[in-house]
């Protein structure tokens, strides 16, 4: 009897500690892992660097992106303000596709390169990430802000990377993450509300842009070379191309996406 | 009184499992990402006002899920003190153990961030301990406790009304188990078409999405048809009410059932439609147990208890004067 007494208070205390245990106020910043290996950088000589410039389009009428109805949370109606749409195809004169991510893929060798110090910052604002494709190098800080009045969570998902998913309750928290590996592309999603959603390209060299509105990119002081440039958008996939410049050249190159 | 409140368990239990599947049919778990802890708050002391999208669900599961815990150290303890039968406070135990370990699964599942194994275990021992709540509501009923109408259990009719009745729910586990791997590897739309398969009756390829969708597919004829195997025998050689209620009730779950299945497929996993699936398929898990503990109930060492029971056995004072069943 007095064994099963001792065994029903270990399982209410195993339950009540389960139910009111502690925990971190979720209002430090985490960094994902902070040893990055940082090899001999080589310099490119920017006098004699060629460019890569162009221009994604979609070819055919675009498709309507989905509605996104924030009824879950009011305060996402109030602060995103207006009717609201995912970002899937953002289409400008002449079909320039924006937030493709565009980078060399290939022919670079096993050249290094510095690592930038500075953050770049993904913003939660209007319960909308912004931006919603960014590019990002390894071991380069990623900040993470909460400006809306409500809770959010970043949830990355990579496949490469170390998952992760981290609270931010309160407005104005911040969190730091850095990746440790390249990959194309690491997918964030807030589970809170589920409509929002960002793309993020981890490289390991500078070489990488993200379309703006008028479709178009520029890679810059790109060393004489061959190369593969890679167009990536989150639906319509990816498309390839095969790019030779010589030194102090610059060439255009268009990717077109067909809408199906 | 006692099996008014272990109904009330089994109920508080089924009401969890449908918390549950709005988390997963949502996509909403991991919209709290600490555990034990939601946000840094305590389990009861996070605001009702914060909770809005995905954390309404998840952490309204929680909160329904350490209901149902507490629920269940209540009955547990009630059975140990009062129950005279020791395989029944076991039973007690046992339930309790097992809504333990799933509120550690539900955490485990949270804090590494999905894996399938776990929130496959979750789904899984959810229905173990649903079936534990309803065995012990069945078993501490006025029904249970006064005998079968059908006592003596002996007959070969009755012995294989048994092995059918156990078989069955054996499969509509088995059944659940596969559906559970399918809502968590994200294979609901591998198919996207019902009742044809990509328009005929078999994959023109196989992924692993695909297979285990076909699979669970299968499944359903497999269960349907043993469900109806019960039914035809319990029709045809029982005039009992306490297995015939069970067995209409088995052929009209298994029709809503399946039609609940092909609307999750047609309507892309809606998640109230995926919801009520799940919800569903508990209670076809629930009514072919009581079928079955029904069936063996004259193997149960019932006639102990039929002497020993009768509502004053659940006042017994002491552990010395309970009656060993």
């Amino acid at each position: 009897m007095r064994s099963g007494i001792a065994w029903s208070f270990a399982v209410v205390a195993a339950l009540s500690i389960g139910a009111c245990g502690g925990g971190n106020s979720g209002t430090s910043s985490e960094s994902a892992n902070p040893e990055v290996v940082a090899p001999p950088a080589a310099k490119v000589d920017e006098g004699s660097a060629g460019n890569i410039n162009g221009k994604v389009v979609l070819e055919g009428a675009a498709p309507k992106n989905e509605a996104i109805r924030m009824n879950a949370d009011p305060v996402c109606v109030r602060e995103a303000k207006g009717a609201q749409a995912q970002e899937t195809f953002v289409v400008g004169d002449g079909g320039a596709l924006q937030n493709v991510f565009v980078y060399v893929k290939e022919g670079l060798g096993d050249r290094q390169f510095d690592v930038p110090t500075n953050t770049v910052e993904l913003d939660q604002e209007g319960c909308r990430y912004h931006p919603h494709v960014f590019g990002i190098r390894v071991g380069q800080p990623l900040e993470i802000v909460n400006n809306d009045p409500t809770l959010h969570n970043i949830h990355a998902m990579p496949k490469v990377n170390q998952e992760f998913n981290t609270g931010q309750p309160i407005e104005g928290m911040k969190s730091t993450h850095t990746f440790t590996a390249k990959e194309v592309m690491v997918p964030f999603k807030c589970d809170v509300h589920g409509w929002m959603n960002a793309y993020a390209g981890v490289m390991d060299h500078p070489y990488f842009a993200v379309t703006g509105n008028n479709g178009s990119f520029e890679l810059k002081t790109l060393p004489a070379g061959s190369y593969v440039v890679e167009a990536w958008h989150e639906k319509l996939g990816t498309q390839t191309q095969n790019v030779t410049i010589g030194a102090k050249e610059t060439k255009d190159i268009t990717f077109t996406f067909k809408a199906s | 009184m006692l099996h008014r409140f272990a109904v009330l368990v089994a109920a508080a239990t089924f009401v969890l499992i449908l918390a549950g599947g709005m988390v997963t049919s949502t996509g909403s778990g991991l919209a709290v990402p600490d555990w034990p802890t939601t946000y840094g708050y305590s389990m009861f002391g996070f605001p009702f006002s914060k909770m809005v999208g995905g954390i309404f669900y998840e952490h309204g599961h929680r909160l329904i899920a350490s209901t149902v815990g507490c629920l269940m150290i209540v009955l547990a303890f009630w059975l140990w003190r009062q129950d005279p039968r020791r395989w029944v406070r076991r039973l007690g135990g046992l339930a309790l153990l097992a809504v333990v370990t799933q509120g550690m699964l539900g955490g485990l599942t949270v804090l590494f961030f999905l894996p399938d194994a776990i929130s496959i275990g979750h789904a899984a021992l959810a229905q173990i301990f649903f079936c534990l709540t309803v065995t012990l509501a069945l078993v501490t009923s006025q029904g249970w406790t006064r005998g079968s109408d059908e006592a003596q259990g002996t007959s070969d009719k009755q012995s294989r009304l048994r092995r059918l009745a156990a078989t069955t729910t054996a499969l509509i586990y088995a059944q659940i188990l596969v559906g559970a791997v399918v809502r968590h590897t994200g294979a609901g739309l591998a198919i996207p078409d019902f009742p044809l398969v990509f328009g005929g009756l078999l994959p023109p390829e196989w992924t692993a999405a695909i297979a285990i969708h076909f699979v669970h597919r299968v499944g359903a004829l497999v269960v349907g048809a043993a469900i109806l195997a019960t039914i035809v025998h319990v029709r045809r050689t029982s005039a009992s009410p306490e297995l015939r209620r069970p067995a209409a009730l088995l052929s009209v779950l298994v029709v809503v059932q399946i039609g609940l299945g092909g609307w999750t497929v047609l309507s892309e996993r809606l998640a109230i439609v995926n919801t009520l699936h799940v919800g569903t398929g508990a209670l076809l898990l629930a009514t072919s147990l009581v079928l079955t503990l029904r069936a063996f109930k004259p193997l149960i060492g019932h006639p102990v208890v039929r002497r020993a029971v009768p509502e004053a056995a659940t006042m017994l004072p002491s552990h010395s004067s309970r009656v060993r069943a």
